[in-house]
């Protein structure tokens, strides 16, 4: 039985009789209760969009990883950004999902409504020429995002660079996802036993980061897709590596990833970025587990060109983001789940995004 | 996420949703059709202006007036997209659809229709032409007359182009009884076509979608093919075009008013592959993006059939097909059954649709 109604290119990995046999083979492989961490938010909601938690032994407890990038993006940040926002002569652009996410006191959608020019753009390339098309404005992107859009940030930089434009800046804010393993790995309560690697990521950086920390840490990795057919694939193969005491590193997604993976935006995001100490929403500062600009690329850099001074951050009190990102706790856990805190009025970023763990467990009706 | 197996589904809180608190200023979702749009309706407007007509929730009112033979059916609609032109449509075959489809839905045949259009200054008089020719067409295809109108112009830069809204009154046969709030345990659910494809479009004029689908609006009039299918089966219980919100805010909001159970079967429900394809690219779910020329239909079991081959006739309902069932057990949602064997809540919208970032 197939989905009739997914593109043909999709279709075989959503074909339901072999998702169903690979989920029997996990059946007839697991013999022992294992904790495996999904990274990636896309995976989180695949899993519960398709069921296919409902579809995987009792052994298997999938807990949900801190990658979804609004998520994560620091409080400080997003303050820094409704402050630019709400600049006159600016035209701030984001990806949509930002919009809604809380920062301080208020977010961007209000800052819209209260007259700030703010657009939804889909590529960063869309804010360059944006920027080209409004010389009298000041127009700044939130970099927001994993190793997936670094590469369009940055091309977004050396186009404006290439340009000549005066009038183009970014917020920088992206993060990286192996130095959050091993955060995650190396804290004492530590439950996770074998890492889902989120596919887009390695799509662009590879897989050639992992093998040391799967050493360091005696934990499998394996690189992971998003359909219903990669994702149970994936499942099975660390179950199977996990009952067989291996610790490596497996890909699971060849049709997309490569060791190596794509070196052009490798490159493209050395030229434009170095690695820096950043802070993630609810987990605290990792040391080089962020995106800054280069130094020739400085004038690029928003939170230097807008006098922003000290914004004094404040978080929800209630909301336990920050144990939910880290796999600690779920998402129903919280007390504020589901009434404090609704997709229209969020109290952390995690019920906002379209990759967040706890819009997926309030979507799908999860409790 | 562990696992509590088979009984994992739970309905989210009690049977309908809680009205959450509203913000201090309007803010887009409050238009989006979904939860928000629920809210501002049930806070502001419905809190002082409420009636037992209101109540009923249905897109049009029933009302009962001594001297008619039968009950008089009126619904009034506001229209603002952008941009006014589109694949496959306009604001004016807009304005004239989604009231008619709207009086339609109760099972009455819409006759009159009032217009009001507020222009913003500068708006080209050749464009005006070209909205009012289109309203002609539709109103001459749906068989209706504009009987009342009104022209405001606002300064420049107070609106976008033209809004239009248009009221729509017609005649429901005495003893017919279709509305939101009738479907029942043991009925059949159905959609006329394909969803998403309004939605598509006009992202794809708005130039959001980068390249081009070849999707057109399916912007229509709907009366005279439900008028055929009621001829066939008086029996139908509820119709419905699931317009902003989509497929699943529309069939939420019946599963509330009817305090029922919706089960879908996610394999059968009619979405187009270019649909489908956009929808992958930008992590839009088709069962949430608005449709401007369908209409859901339940009726009783026994009348599926005929209702299927009476609806594939039209030109409207060629992609027609049984999507679900009506159960009891649960009620006030809706679920979906998927093609693993699995089954998750389908909830209603929740604030604005907005693509995702990788």
């Amino acid at each position: 039985m197939t989905d009739v109604n997914s593109p043909d290119f999709l279709k075989s990995f959503r074909d339901a009789s072999l998702v169903k046999s690979v989920i029997t083979k996990i059946h007839q492989r697991i013999t022992q209760p294992w904790t495996l961490m999904e990274i990636c938010g896309g995976q989180t909601h695949a899993i519960m969009q398709y069921g296919l938690d409902q579809l995987l032994p009792q052994e298997v407890e999938l807990v949900h990883g801190p990658g979804c990038p609004v998520c994560v993006t620091a409080l400080e940040l997003i303050d820094q950004a409704l402050w630019i926002a709400q600049q006159p002569d600016v035209i701030f652009t984001s990806f949509g999902d930002m919009l809604r996410v809380p920062g301080s006191e208020e977010d961007l959608f209000s800052v819209r409504a209260s007259g700030g020019q703010i657009r939804v753009v889909y590529s960063p390339l869309d804010a360059v020429k944006i920027a080209e098309e409004n010389p009298d404005r000041e127009v700044v992107f939130f970099a927001i995002g994993f190793e997936t859009t670094a590469p369009a940030n940055a091309m977004a930089v050396i186009q404006a660079k290439k340009l000549g434009l005066k009038n183009f800046s970014i917020l920088p804010a992206n993060v990286l996802v192996p130095p959050a393993m091993q955060v995650i790995l190396a804290s004492p309560k530590n439950r996770i036993q074998g890492f889902l690697a989120a596919g887009h990521v390695c799509a662009v950086m590879g897989y050639w980061e992992y093998p040391p920390i799967a050493e360091k840490y005696k934990t499998p990795i394996v690189v992971t897709g998003f359909e219903p057919l990669d994702l149970v694939n994936g499942i099975l193969k660390t179950i199977t590596m996990l009952e067989e005491g291996q610790v490596s590193v497996a890909n699971t997604y060849p049709r997309v990833v490569t060791f190596q993976g794509n070196q052009a935006a490798q490159t493209l995001i050395k030229q434009v970025f170095k690695p820096v100490d950043r802070n993630w929403r609810g987990i605290g500062t990792i040391p080089k587990s962020g995106y800054g600009l280069q130094e020739t690329f400085r004038e690029f850099d928003a939170s230097k060109r807008f006098d922003i001074g000290n914004i004094k951050t404040e978080e929800s009190e209630i909301c336990i983001a920050g144990q939910v990102l880290q796999g600690l706790k779920k998402p129903s856990q919280c007390p504020a789940f589901g009434t404090l805190c609704t997709p229209e009025s969020p109290l952390g970023a995690p019920m906002v995004s379209s990759e967040g763990a706890c819009s997926a467990y309030f979507r799908y009706g999860r409790n | 996420m562990t696992h509590e197996k088979s009984d994992h589904i739970q309905m989210q809180g009690p049977l309908c949703p809680i009205p959450h608190h509203l913000t201090d200023t309007v803010g887009i979702s409050h238009g989006s059709g979904g939860q928000m749009t629920h809210d501002l309706i049930q806070n502001v407007f419905q809190a002082q202006i409420g009636n037992q007509y209101l109540a009923e929730g249905n897109d049009a009112a029933r009302i009962l007036i001594d001297q008619l033979e039968g009950q008089l059916a009126i619904s009034t609609d506001a229209h603002v997209v952008s941009p006014i032109f589109y694949p496959g449509g306009d604001i004016g075959r807009l304005s004239v659809c989604g009231t008619v489809n709207d009086v339609a839905m109760l099972g009455a045949k819409p006759s009159f229709l009032t217009a009001a259009f507020i222009l913003e200054e500068g708006f080209p008089i050749k464009s005006l032409k070209k909205i009012i020719s289109s309203i002609a067409f539709s109103c001459k295809e749906a068989n209706v007359q504009i009987v009342a109108g009104d022209t405001k112009v606002v300064e420049k830069g107070s609106a976008d182009g033209v809004f239009i809204t248009t009221a729509g009154f017609g005649i429901i046969p005495s003893n017919r009884q279709i509305g939101g709030q009738f479907a029942q345990a043991g009925d059949a659910v159905l959609v006329s076509g394909s969803l998403g494809d309004h939605g598509i479009a006009v992202l794809q004029a708005r130039g959001d979608l980068g390249f081009d689908s070849g999707i057109q609006s399916d912007v229509a009039p709907l009366n005279h093919m439900i008028a055929e299918l009621l001829d066939a089966i008086p029996e139908v219980h509820v119709l419905r075009d699931p317009t902003r919100g989509g497929l699943a805010t529309s069939l939420n909001e019946i599963a509330c008013q009817s305090q029922v159970t919706i089960k879908l079967d996610e394999e059968t429900i009619p979405v187009k592959p270019e649909v489908r394809t956009a929808c992958e690219m930008f992590g839009f779910d088709p069962l949430y993006l608005a449709n401007e020329g369908k209409v859901i239909i339940i009726l009783p079991e026994e009348y599926v059939t005929k209702a299927l081959m009476t609806l594939r006739k039209s030109p409207y309902g060629q992609m027609a097909m049984r999507i679900g069932s009506i159960t009891q057990e649960n009620p006030g949602g809706v679920l979906l059954n998927t093609a693993y064997g699995t089954t998750r809540i389908l909830d209603t919208l929740s604030g604005e649709l907005l693509p995702r970032i990788c």
